[in-house]
């Protein structure tokens, strides 16, 4: 056979794909999804798990290692067994959440953080690549292998270039399919019905090879059976760590793979699905492993020194049977297609959105905003898919081609594992942290990295190696990390790399405290089937919007009348009468846009979007209402402070209005007061004085008019004088002179300048002159001040016939007590109040000069110096206090 | 015989002098220095004029001119108000009582006599 049918084969095969797989995109675009819901599809599409490892790998994982190749079967078996517990979890995660890809779960379930995202990227990149090398490599090898015709196939001179080939082939396909549109939910329908049909051609291949191996070569199943049971006893004992680790990286594989979770989760249409392929897969996974060992028996025997990973190849080719060997060598290149279509867009589509997309955004946010977004993220896909593609093919070149399809297998494996505490971890413990998520996974890849990855460059992989020597003499093992020397290398990795991984996730999760978005998102994400209960009870989500409805709620938030006259406008514009329009898409954002004006733009969508059941009101939709409502509490929170505060001042402003109007009133009083003060003096002596300047009048009347002019300028100078001191006082500008000064010293020089008071009355003092003799600190002036304003009123306004003034000291602590108590009527009671006011002068006692400014000085005067002054009541005659402290500036 | 005049004024000076300008125009002035029992006086000399000072111990001028135009053996007996306050209220509660005429302190010793010519229906 020569190399040109096989490429002819391979291209007519590449076409009925493509031919199969425009046909379901067609169908898909009519919007049916007939295809997809064909019973079978899904668990068929499931298949891609099933890659060139298992088609060719597993045969010589087999011959190498005996039974033990089943254990990456039964991982996923548990799984899909199990499918309630994790699996329909996943999924419904997945479809309420619009997951896209592992990395979108984990950075969304922790909070949104891209960072996350980015991590979770890279590590499917990482782990991703080998893989797809290792199915660049089979396809190159079983190419090799054909044309060759020889079991030695990897000495294919231009293997590279054929690597190369089939790498931009499939990167063709990928992008044809994988990106010919940008739906949200990240679904191809086209690659799906391709791969499922794959399924059917690798199963049938390899089923097909089985039977020929076990009938026609074997001698029927009895005689195989007999040649599987002499084989050596010892190389099959299982190992039970190693199955232990075995059978869990391939349960972790199986919810992990980037491929894996695309098919099973992204790909998902409808949960049902997922309930048959948990038999169906198993099923699917029993019957490619049915004829495993019988065809690696065989082979063994037959071709003892062939590449035990190429056997289901050169097996019917030795026998001649070329067809068969076409349909295993499609079957092959079916697995090792679908899988890299299926890696590879997952992998694109991780890239694109956590990396390009993210730092595109950032870079040229206002480009961004402008230019249509579709064609940039189709691109940044497209991009994206040759970059994994053409790492993978590097990574092919670099590591030497090793021929251990299953070690390669399995390094994958254990990388992506490292994501699964995360996953797990996110949708089953609502106390897990993206902090938590990125130290385990970090330090679990890291450990990966060490133990696995790096040192698989290099052709370190022995080709004839067995599993247990996997990395062969001469390669520097760390396993004496940690006192685990011994352990089986790969047990080793996955132990110490899960270990760290979760230890640090738990740690990092319990000290650490996720932001409102992580706890909200864990909640949504652990309790998602609590949410669909919720959801369908309030029938939020099949809700069919009635217009009626639409304008009640509209009529709540932006009121009755606006709503109604919204409502009849779109109607008119539509030609309809009344005030119910059709629920046009314009009209549905003018509605939405008008409602963003009362509660806010996200409440408004979320709002029409419940109504209507376009969307579920997603968890950004729900932040936000949630920042606006804070927003708008804050804002209505600060209008009652300021309406309260406004309150306050008007209420200040009120009482400084009162105030000012009391004030406004003492002063107009006071100052008809001062008016009257000054102006009747000022009347006599005008009157006077214009008598005077007429002449003619006799000497003794010029004398009389003259004296009462003098007089009566006295009496204004005094009364100027009085108010300028009262001035003063009041003002508490009053400058003390502080001496030392004998209390009956001072009285007597205060006798002795109010002697002159109605010096014509003879006036009694008595008085005890030895209580008199106390020492004060204080200003002697003022005090004698106020001792002669006493005294001058007592002589002027005492009207007893023989009139008699007490004066009676008394010292009571640091204070000394001065009473000056006269024998007349004293004050009547309802005056003594105001006696101290300005212009007090009470009213029926004969005009002897004075203002009525005298008592109110006084008590000015000893506040000023630290004393009171008070009218005594019950003393039969007027009776004042003076109360002085002893010191002044003591407390008195 | 010269018109009876009752003056009604507690400074002493300002009495006098008003006493003496108006005795030099030929009237007979009867001083009274509180505002107590100047009904009855009123009542006992039945002048011809009241001059009444606003401001004025026990009871105000204000209230005197109120009982005056009360009584209707009275109400038509011309009242003359002094007052040294000079502001525009007192003025106006005076007139509102019904005062003749109203002068503030201090006063033009002519145009006082002229008032008091004026309001004695003289020349």
């Amino acid at each position: 056979m020569t190399f040109n049918v096989l490429v002819l084969a391979c291209l007519l095969y590449v076409a009925l794909l493509f031919g199969l797989a425009a046909w379901a995109e067609g169908r898909a675009a009519m919007g049916g999804t007939r295809i997809l819901r064909a019973p079978l599809i899904y668990p068929l599409s499931l298949s891609i798990y099933c890659t060139a490892w298992t088609f060719y790998g597993a045969v010589g994982y087999a011959a190498r290692s005996g039974l033990e190749f089943v254990t990456i079967y039964l991982g996923p078996t548990l799984v899909f067994i199990g499918w309630w517990v994790i699996l329909r979890k996943l999924v419904r995660i997945g479809r309420v959440h619009r997951v896209t890809s592992i990395a979108d779960l984990i950075s969304s379930r922790f909070g949104k953080s891209n960072l996350l995202g980015v991590t979770v990227t890279l590590i499917a990149v990482t782990a991703s690549t080998p893989y797809i090398a290792l199915q660049l490599q089979s396809v190159t090898q079983s190419f090799a292998v054909f044309v060759s015709d020889t079991p030695q196939g990897w000495a294919l001179p231009n293997g590279g270039a054929t690597a190369a080939w089939v790498a931009g082939g499939l990167a063709l396909f990928t992008i044809l399919f994988g990106t010919r549109n940008l739906a949200s939910n990240e679904q191809h329908h086209g690659i799906v019905t391709a791969i499922a049909f794959e399924a059917v051609v690798k199963l049938a291949a390899l089923l097909a090879v089985g039977v020929f191996v076990v009938w026609g070569l074997g001698g029927g199943p009895s005689a195989v059976a007999n040649k599987i049971a002499n084989l050596d006893l010892a190389s099959w004992r299982p190992d039970a760590s190693r199955w232990t680790a075995l059978i869990f990286v391939s349960a972790a594989a199986i919810i992990t793979l980037p491929r894996m979770f695309h098919v099973m989760v992204v790909e998902n249409i409808d949960s049902a699905h997922l309930a048959r392929a948990s038999w169906a897969f198993p099923a699917y996974l029993f019957l490619m492993s049915l004829f495993i060992m019988p065809i690696a028996v065989v082979g063994m025997e037959r071709l003892p020194t062939a590449n035990p990973d190429m056997l289901v190849l050169t097996l019917p080719l030795s026998e001649g049977q070329g067809a068969l060997a076409m349909l295993a060598f499609l079957g092959g290149f079916s697995s090792a297609t679908s899988m890299v279509i299926v890696e590879t867009i997952a992998l694109a589509t991780m890239i694109s959105n956590h990396i390009i997309m993210p730092a595109w955004l950032r870079l040229r946010p206002k480009a961004a905003m402008r230019s249509d977004l579709r064609a940039w993220v189709l691109g940044a896909r497209r991009l994206s898919i040759i970059a994994v593609l053409g790492l993978g093919l590097e990574y092919f070149r670099q590591s030497g081609g090793s021929s251990n399809l299953a070690a390669m297998g399995l390094i994958a494996f254990v990388g992506m594992a490292q994501v699964l505490p995360a996953v797990l971890g996110g949708i089953f413990w609502r106390g897990a942290t993206g902090t938590g998520a990125m130290l385990g996974m970090l330090a679990g890849i890291a450990v990966w990295a060490g133990l696995l990855f790096l040192p698989s460059f290099g052709a370190a992989i022995d080709p004839e190696g067995m599993g247990k020597d996997l990395f062969g003499p001469n390669w520097t093992w760390p396993a004496a990390f940690f006192g685990t020397a011994g352990m089986d290398p790969l047990v080793h990795a996955i132990f110490w790399s899960m270990l760290v991984n979760i230890t640090l996730f738990i740690l990092g999760s319990l000290l650490t405290f996720p932001g409102p978005v992580e706890r909200v998102q864990g909640a949504a994400f652990v309790n998602v089937f609590d949410q669909d209960i919720a959801a369908d009870r309030l029938g939020w989500v099949q809700g069919q919007a009635e217009p009626e409805a639409l304008l009640a709620m509209a009529q709540r938030i932006i009121g009755d009348d606006a709503a109604i006259s919204l409502f009849e406008e779109a109607a008119r514009a539509q030609g309809k009468g009344g005030f119910l329009p059709d629920l046009t898409p314009d009209f549905l954002s003018s509605i939405e846009r008008r409602m963003a004006g009362s509660v806010g733009a996200a409440t408004a969508h979320a709002m029409i979007s419940q109504l209507f059941g376009r969307a579920m009101v997603t968890v950004e939709d729900l932040m936000a209402v949630a920042h606006e409502t804070v927003q708008i509490l804050e804002y209505s929170t600060r209008l009652e402070s300021q309406q309260a505060e406004v309150t306050r001042t008007a209420r200040a402003l009120r009482e400084a209005n009162e105030k000012l109007t009391a004030i406004s009133v003492q002063k107009d009083a006071f100052l008809g007061q001062i008016s009257h003060e000054l102006r009747t003096p000022m009347t006599s002596i005008r009157a006077f004085s214009e008598i005077l300047t007429e002449g003619d009048l006799p000497p003794e009347k010029v004398a009389e008019f003259g004296a009462v002019i003098h007089a009566e300028a006295l009496r204004l100078t005094r009364l100027l004088d009085d108010l300028l001191d009262l001035s003063v006082l009041e003002n508490g500008s009053v400058q003390l002179n502080i001496a030392t000064a004998n209390l009956g010293a001072l009285i007597d020089r205060a006798l002795a300048a109010a002697s002159q008071t109605r010096p014509e009355r003879s006036f009694d003092i008595q008085r005890t002159q030895s209580q008199e003799e106390i020492f004060l600190r204080t200003d002697e002036g003022r005090l004698v001040q106020v001792f002669i304003n006493l005294i001058s009123n007592a002589r002027k306004y005492c009207d007893a016939t023989s009139p008699t003034l007490r004066i009676a000291v008394r010292q009571k602590g640091a204070k000394v007590l001065v009473d000056f108590i006269d024998n007349g009527a004293g004050i009547p009671k309802d005056q003594q109040g105001i006696i101290f006011e300005k212009f007090a002068r009470l009213s029926d006692t004969a005009a002897v000069g004075g203002a009525g400014l005298g008592l109110a000085i006084c008590r000015e005067v000893m506040a000023s110096l630290g004393g009171t002054i008070s009218y005594l009541p019950g003393q039969k005659g007027a009776a004042f206090r003076v109360s002085i402290p002893l010191r002044i500036g003591r407390a008195a | 015989m010269a018109g009876h005049i009752l003056l009604i004024e507690d400074e002493p000076n300002i009495a006098e002098a008003i006493r003496f300008l108006l005795g030099r125009d030929g009237w007979q002035v009867t001083v009274l220095t509180t505002g107590q029992g100047a009904i009855a006086e009123i009542a006992r000399l039945c002048p011809q004029l009241v001059i009444l000072d606003l401001m004025l111990p026990v009871r105000s001028g204000l209230q005197i001119l109120t009982d005056i135009r009360a009584d209707p053996a009275t109400q038509d007996l011309p009242v003359l108000m002094l007052t040294a306050k000079g502001q525009e209220r007192d003025r106006e509660a005076a007139l509102a009582a019904g005062v003749s005429n109203f002068m503030t302190k201090p006063f033009d010793n002519k145009e006082m006599c002229a008032a008091v010519r004026t309001l004695m229906g003289g020349d």
